[in-house]
């Protein structure tokens, strides 16, 4: 061969032979493209004809639990009906379908309007959260309306119409988590909103799946795109086992019945919460589905505040149960000892004013301080602990006092498994610096505290907290509703974890002596002592600026190898030991005995109505 | 640089139907692009964390580029080849050691949230050292001493490649041969390149020691039916002999040296794996794509099997799935009437350069941009193996448009200088 160069006889030809050879290939793929998109309709019936389609596969969200293994929350299937614009028969008889789905016929038309406007090819949301039963009628007939069908999904089904607050409410995740989640949420998808399903929405969610399936042109779905190799499975979500007694929960319920308040109450040697209770309830079924917001608006202006989370959200003043923590840090202190004996004289006289007492006590000592509830004996505590240097740094001492109170979790979070909760209230040095001036203030101007009032505000949980430690003798667990997660079977290490308070037992000893004595023969006599079993308690009345004041009592049982820790409030109810301490005593009797023999106070219960004038008086529940 | 009046001529002389046909690709690329990464969930045309806004930043940039190379001397890039060979070679061998490595292949530099791919502009620069090289050598490509040399630049960028881990971009150098022979190698070589990918295929269809019984047997059969047997037997072994060389080494090479999914995916377009789940997935989805397109195809942004994500690389490798679905046959036609007509315009242009560089350095552009939509579109079609190369001017990605948008400029720079009779 002759060399060809740029001057070469064949130059033409090799240019030719190039662009030949591009010819080719371009041509080859045009027969290509050809065959595949106009004469052979085996890619185009698979794409049309037998169209794929893409159904998500919801996880199931965790079944909830209570200790004793009865199901609280379960998940019970739905349909959400899905529309592929371009897939519908022509016409479609909007009146007949429109009719089938019970929607008006210009919902329906608007609904299909927004669909096609979001795409032709793509799946739409035509009518979500259709029930089992309504859904039968309308498989039938699908069949004639190709380019619907259905998803299969899962709402929550509340087995009991109680413990609303702490379980919580799943609704659909908002544009914002779905833009945050890059990826893990898509419209329409499910998140916990409150409670226990906000805290463990990451173990309870799950994980979807997606399936793949052929339909035919008679929109039936005739298998799986290729035997599901492409599908895969939901992962369910995880089990939350609970500390919660369910029973004894919805006993709580039916005592608080048409009253407002909390109760709470605490294995204390694990910091399981057996009970919480927010009264007035509601039952949760009312959030669950496409009626959720409009239940919501109505628990909204429900003059009771139902959706309020009293246990975790409404702080009082602890009044006298504040007294049980007083004698303990004197002691500690080594300020007082069991028969330290301070004057009552009906009061305690300060600067202008005086504290006054419930009755004229004679010279009390410790346990009888308690057992009675003498508020002069204890502003002489408050003193002395403030003003231990002879009152000359009232801000030292009010500090150790100040650091005691939060070491039982006082005026900071318990960190509980559930959203919102309040730390409380308990002013710090430095805000009396503020209101007073450095050195300005001393224990006289503070004395309220001493008595569990002014600028004191706690939650009914630190209540019950704080008594789960009393019967502990100084030690506790966080308190918590999870007591197991899914397979693995485990608490979240921060409930595993054990906390000591410095405070030696033979110190819990004394003021436990008091407590059993206010059972057995002080305030509370009337309706918290039990046979057989001993509690000890503490009687407190919350004081209340906008009306009565709020009757409190705490306490654990039984003393040796305590089970159950209490607090139970009632708004409104004046005094502790008559409306608020049988409620514990009855809980107890039902934990830890199964049943009452009481059954003309539980009667008395069941039937009181406590609440605000003007308000409306829910059925009396029946046990 | 040339001054202001120079400047205006060159935008009088420049080629105008190339110049438009690119920037046509460049703009339906980033309407693909733009389709097949939509979610209704942001529809904001200039969100420059999707695909779609990325790529116009890209585009426009492009256009700078071009408008920075059409204003360099055309004296430049006739001179400039090998320090551009030598830089990117240089570039390419440090990313096969320090780059970052994503989907298997380690040929990307990180500067922040940009990358760079070298691989792309070591296309542009062994078109221009080829081009330097037959400008400055006396060559004569009908002589084995400069085959040899001719080979040397493309061997060089491709071990760069392979060292990457980046097979397809390696390949692409294979289109060089066209080159030479537009420069004087002889039409054997197209026949035995032809005969060697023929042998291949068949090695690894029917399997290497078929191939070995297959061989022999036909070289029997040959002599013995020969009319003249001896010399039959002497013609036979010339043929036979490097035959059995190379279904041996392509049956090592496809043992020993392709990686696994590599291996799959010539296995499933040979049709000897029924793996739609793996290799063939891919293909198979981008087939229905395709195929459901139909005539006028669906419509912008209504394409089906792009929404459920059945087809992979949508917006890179893949994009022609997505214009041939929502385009159909008609889009796809045009579209190839676009890359057919593209091709026609470079060809034409490195035919009517004076000097050896241009023409070559055209050639080697055309073929270049051949070899990749070729493979792209092949791979699309199912015809060739799942091979990740850009389609030119319509995939998404800088580094490969900005390389594209390099290799054009520059060969329409070079034109319009001989249109203003500067060489
Ligand atoms: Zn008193």
């Amino acid at each position: 061969m002759r060399f060809p160069g740029s001057t070469g006889s064949s130059k033409e030809n090799r240019h030719a032979l190039v662009m030949g050879i591009v010819l080719v290939i371009l041509s080859l793929f045009l027969f290509r493209l050809l065959s595949i998109q106009i004469l052979d309709n085996e890619y185009s019936e698979l794409a049309q004809q037998n169209a794929i389609r893409r159904v998500d596969a919801y996880a199931p969200r965790g079944i909830i639990f209570d200790r004793n293994g009865h199901k609280i929350v379960v998940n019970r299937p739905i349909y959400d009906l899905m529309v592929v614009p371009s897939e519908l028969p022509k016409p479609l008889d909007t009146l007949e379908l429109a009719s089938l789905i019970r929607i008006s016929p210009l919902e329906l038309s608007k609904r299909l309007i927004k669909a096609k406007n979001y795409s032709l090819f793509r799946p739409s949301l035509l009518h979500a959260q259709i029930r089992v039963e309504d859904f039968a009628p309308i498989q039938e007939r699908l069949h004639d309306f190709s380019g619907i069908y259905a998803e299969t999904r899962t709402v929550r089904t509340y087995l009991y119409p109680y413990a609303a607050h702490l379980l919580g409410y799943v609704g659909e995740a908002s544009p914002e988590l779905i833009e945050k989640s890059n990826g893990e949420y898509r419209p329409g998808d499910y998140v916990g909103v409150s409670g226990l399903e906000k805290t463990y929405e990451n173990y309870l969610k799950g994980k979807r799946g997606v399936q793949y399936r052929y339909v035919d042109v008679r929109n039936r779905e005739v298998g799986r795109y290729k035997n599901g190799v492409f599908d895969s499975l939901p992962i369910p979500g995880e089990d939350l086992h609970l500390g919660l007694d369910i029973e004894l929960q919805v006993y709580a319920e039916k005592l608080m019945a048409n009253k407002r308040g909390s109760v709470v109450a605490i294995e204390p040697s694990t910091g399981e919460i057996l009970t919480m209770v927010s009264a007035p309830g509601y039952d949760p079924t009312l959030l669950v589905g496409n009626v959720r917001g409009h239940n919501y608006r109505k628990l909204q202006q429900d003059p009771l505040n139902p959706l309020f989370n009293r246990p975790l959200q409404a702080m009082y003043p602890p009044g006298s149960i504040v007294k049980s923590l007083q004698a303990l840090v004197g002691q500690e202190l080594n300020l007082i000892h069991p028969e330290t004996r301070f004057p009552c004289g009906g009061g305690y006289a300060i600067a202008g004013h005086t504290v006054k007492c419930t009755h004229k006590h004679v010279a009390l000592n410790l346990e009888e301080s308690i057992q009675h509830s003498c508020n002069p004996y204890y502003c002489y505590v408050f003193k002395t602990v403030v003003d231990q240097n002879h009152g000359r740094r009232p801000r030292e001492g009010y500090q150790i006092w100040y650091e005691y109170m939060k070491k039982f979790n006082l005026g900071r979070k318990c960190e509980v498994d559930l959203p919102n909760e309040r730390k409380g209230i308990i002013p710090s040095p430095n805000y009396y610096d503020k209101i007073y001036g450095k050195n300005r203030w001393k224990s006289s101007t503070i004395i309220s505290l001493a008595i569990g009032q002014g600028e004191f505000g706690i939650t009914p949980l630190q209540m019950a907290h704080t008594m789960a430690i009393f019967a502990n003798k100084g030690y506790y667990h966080r308190p918590h509703l999870v007591r197991s997660i899914g397979v693995t079977g485990q608490k979240k290490m921060k409930y595993r974890e054990k906390f000591h308070i410095p405070i030696k037992p033979d110190n819990f000893r004394v003021v436990q002596d008091a407590m059993q004595k206010v059972v057995d023969a002080g305030t509370a006599t009337a309706y918290g002592k039990i046979d057989s079993i001993i509690v000890c308690g503490k009687t407190g009345t919350a004081q209340n600026p906008q009306g009565k004041d709020h009757a409190v009592f705490v306490c654990f049982a039984p003393r040796e190898n305590p089970r159950i820790a209490i607090a139970v409030l009632v708004e409104n109810a004046g005094f502790g030991g008559v409306w608020a301490a049988p409620v514990a005593s009855l809980m107890i009797e039902k934990y830890l005995k199964n049943s009452t023999k009481r059954h003309d106070l539980e009667q008395r219960l069941l039937k009181s109505r406590i609440l605000p004038e003007g308000t409306d008086t829910i059925p009396t529940p029946t046990l | 640089m040339t001054g202001m009046r120079e400047q205006k001529s060159v935008f009088q002389f420049i080629d105008k139907p190339l110049l438009w046909t690119y920037i046509a690709l460049t703009l339906i690329g980033w309407i693909a692009i733009y389709a097949a990464v939509y979610n209704p969930q942001h529809q904001n045309l200039w969100d420059i964390q999707q695909n779609y806004g990325k790529q116009m930043i890209w585009i426009l940039s492009s256009w700078l580029i071009m408008m920075i190379l059409l204003s360099v001397h055309p004296r430049v890039y006739h001179h400039s080849g090998p320090l551009v060979y030598l830089v990117t070679m240089a570039l390419g061998l440090t990313v096969a050691f320090l780059g970052r490595e994503v989907n298997g292949a380690r040929a990307w530099f990180e500067i922040g949230s940009f990358k760079l791919q070298p691989a792309e502009f070591m296309k542009l620069s062994t078109a221009m050292m080829v081009g330097y090289f037959f400008a400055n050598q006396p060559i004569r490509m009908d002589r084995f001493s400069s085959q040899i040399m001719a080979g040397v630049w493309l061997f060089i960028p491709a071990t760069l490649l392979l060292l990457q881990k980046d097979t397809g971009s390696a390949l692409v150098y294979a289109s060089f041969i066209l080159v030479y022979y537009r420069e004087g190698l002889s039409v054997n070589y197209l026949i035995y390149g032809l005969a060697i990918g023929l042998l291949s295929v068949l090695t690894l269809w029917l399997s290497m020691k078929t191939m070995w019984m297959v061989i022999p047997v036909l070289l029997v059969l040959y002599i013995v039916l020969a009319a003249d047997s001896r010399k039959a037997f002497f013609n036979g072994i010339k043929l036979a002999v490097p035959a059995m060389a190379l279904v041996s080494g392509v049956g090592y090479a496809f043992d020993h040296i392709l990686l696994e999914h590599q291996k799959q995916r010539i296995l499933v377009l040979l049709g000897k794996v029924d793996d739609l789940r793996g290799a063939g997935y891919n293909v198979h989805q981008s087939l229905i794509a395709i195929g459901s397109g139909g005539f006028w195809g669906k419509g912008f942004l209504q394409g089906t099997q792009t929404k459920f994500d059945f087809v992979p690389a949508q917006s890179t490798d893949f994009i022609f799935c997505t214009i041939a679905e929502e385009y159909g046959f008609w889009g796809s036609t045009v579209l190839l009437a676009l890359f057919g007509f593209l091709l026609y315009r470079i060809f034409l242009i490195a035919e009517r350069q004076p000097s050896a560089f241009g023409r070559v350095y055209g050639y080697s552009v055309g073929c270049i941009i051949f070899i990749h939509i070729t493979i792209n579109i092949g791979m699309t079609l199912g015809l060739l193996p799942v091979i990740g190369i850009p389609l030119p001017m319509i995939s998404y990605g800088g580094s490969s448009l900005w390389s594209f948008t390099a290799m054009i400029a520059i060969l329409l720079r070079l034109d319009t200088g001989r249109m203003l009779g500067i060489r």
